[in-house]
């Protein structure tokens, strides 16, 4: 029960994380919740279709299906994080200094809005589908007793949301001053650290050459199996002994969207 | 020139499935793999072939390695890793750790 737990828990860590984040950076967009919530419903649907289709999906690609799935839905949430961080360095700050004084804001918000969603289903949906696997396998093996395993799978779950929840209430304290620059630091990081993560999915099915790997190695300090390492490789794909390539898709990734921010950003302000 | 060229293309795309990376074959079987200690080059690209012979899936899974890869039962899943520094590298079977556990020694 406590392995099962503590299985599920690692498997929530990184959409928690993820949700936690995106809570607290739209807390100014009406309605959000909803999209929030329908971004999760989404993303558990999405798990059981997936974990049901797993033998399709790996036998895909000459064996690589699952690599390549992978490394797919993570370069869309890329791209989602990448536009919603864009759009909000054009109407963000007016959001936040004028949060009653929108209305027309709440169309374009709810655009914003749809884009995070899928960043939530996909996230998800990534480690969802691993998670309906292994307790379908448990459920299978017959090993521990459904009511065993039920009680281990909420508890991993709310272990999951609870860690989320201090995310998006801890992200909450920051001042408004710095809020926004915060926020959109911490989404630009983790579409930045997701883009390293799918390049590692794409060198694991060898689509990708590894280049210079490892580039350097860090394990001493922190490593990958640490609580640090896990929490750092949900919001900047951290490896600690990361290839070449992973360390390239971060920094390209990472500076394209800084400039779209600021190309948005500066001909906003001339208009 | 066209035959030139059709030549290097040939040579080229040969040379890219005939990758020569080293392959090592493990079996997880009763929820256990076999070997549980693989010697795998230094500094070097390695294919990692997993056949799952239980009937419920297996996640290999390496955190020292950045590796994760979900082998439904009854198949075969192929992992690239490398190339390594020379060290041990510990991994596991994510959904069944207690039993399900190895570790990939680069020399």
């Amino acid at each position: 029960m406590f392995g099962t737990a503590l299985i599920v828990f690692r498997e929530v860590l990184e959409a928690a994380l993820i949700i936690g984040i995106v809570s607290a950076a739209t807390r100014d967009i009406p309605g959000r919740s909803r999209y929030i919530w329908a971004g999760i419903g989404l993303g558990v649907l999405g798990s059981i279709v997936v974990a049901g289709m797993a033998e399709a999906i790996s036998g895909f690609a000459q064996g690589m299906g699952q690599e390549i799935f992978n490394a797919s839905v993570l370069g869309v949430a890329v791209v989602m994080l990448a536009w919603h961080n864009i759009w909000m360095s054009a109407h963000g700050r007016q959001l936040a200094a004028d949060a009653k004084a929108m209305g027309g804001a709440v169309s374009s918000g709810s655009k914003a809005m749809s884009a995070l969603a899928i960043v939530i289903g996909l996230a998800v949906l990534r480690e969802g589908a691993e998670t309906v696997l292994f307790l379908s396998g448990i459920a299978l093996s017959g090993e521990s007793s459904p009511a065993s395993m039920a009680i281990g799978g909420i508890t991993g779950l709310a272990g999951g949301a609870a860690l989320g929840f201090l995310v998006f209430a801890g992200l909450l304290r920051i001042p408004l001053k710095w809020f926004f620059s915060a926020t959109s630091v911490l989404v630009l990081l983790l579409a930045a650290g997701m883009a390293a993560q799918s390049a590692r999915f794409l060198i694991q099915a060898d689509v990708l050459p590894s280049l210079a790997t490892p580039l350097w190695d860090m394990s001493s300090i922190v490593a990958n199996e640490s609580a640090a390492g896990a929490v750092l490789k949900g919001l900047v794909g951290y490896d600690a002994a990361p290839a070449g390539m992973q360390v390239a898709f971060f920094i390209i990734v990472f500076a394209a969207i800084l400039a779209g921010m600021a190309w948005v950003g500066r001909s906003n302000k001339t208009t | 020139m066209k035959r030139l060229a059709l030549a290097l293309l040939t040579t080229l795309s040969l040379a890219a499935f005939a990758a020569d990376e080293p392959e090592f074959k493990l079996v997880i079987e009763n929820h256990k793999f076999t070997p549980d200690r693989v010697e795998v080059p230094a500094g070097k690209k390695v294919k990692l072939v997993i056949e799952n012979k239980d009937a419920t899936p297996e996640e290999f899974e390496s955190k020292q390695l950045n590796r994760e890869k979900v082998i439904p039962g009854k198949s075969t899943g192929t992992v690239f890793i490398g190339p390594l520094k020379a060290g041990e590298y510990k991994f596991v079977g994510e959904f069944n750790e207690k039993t399900a556990n190895g570790v990939i020694v680069a020399k």
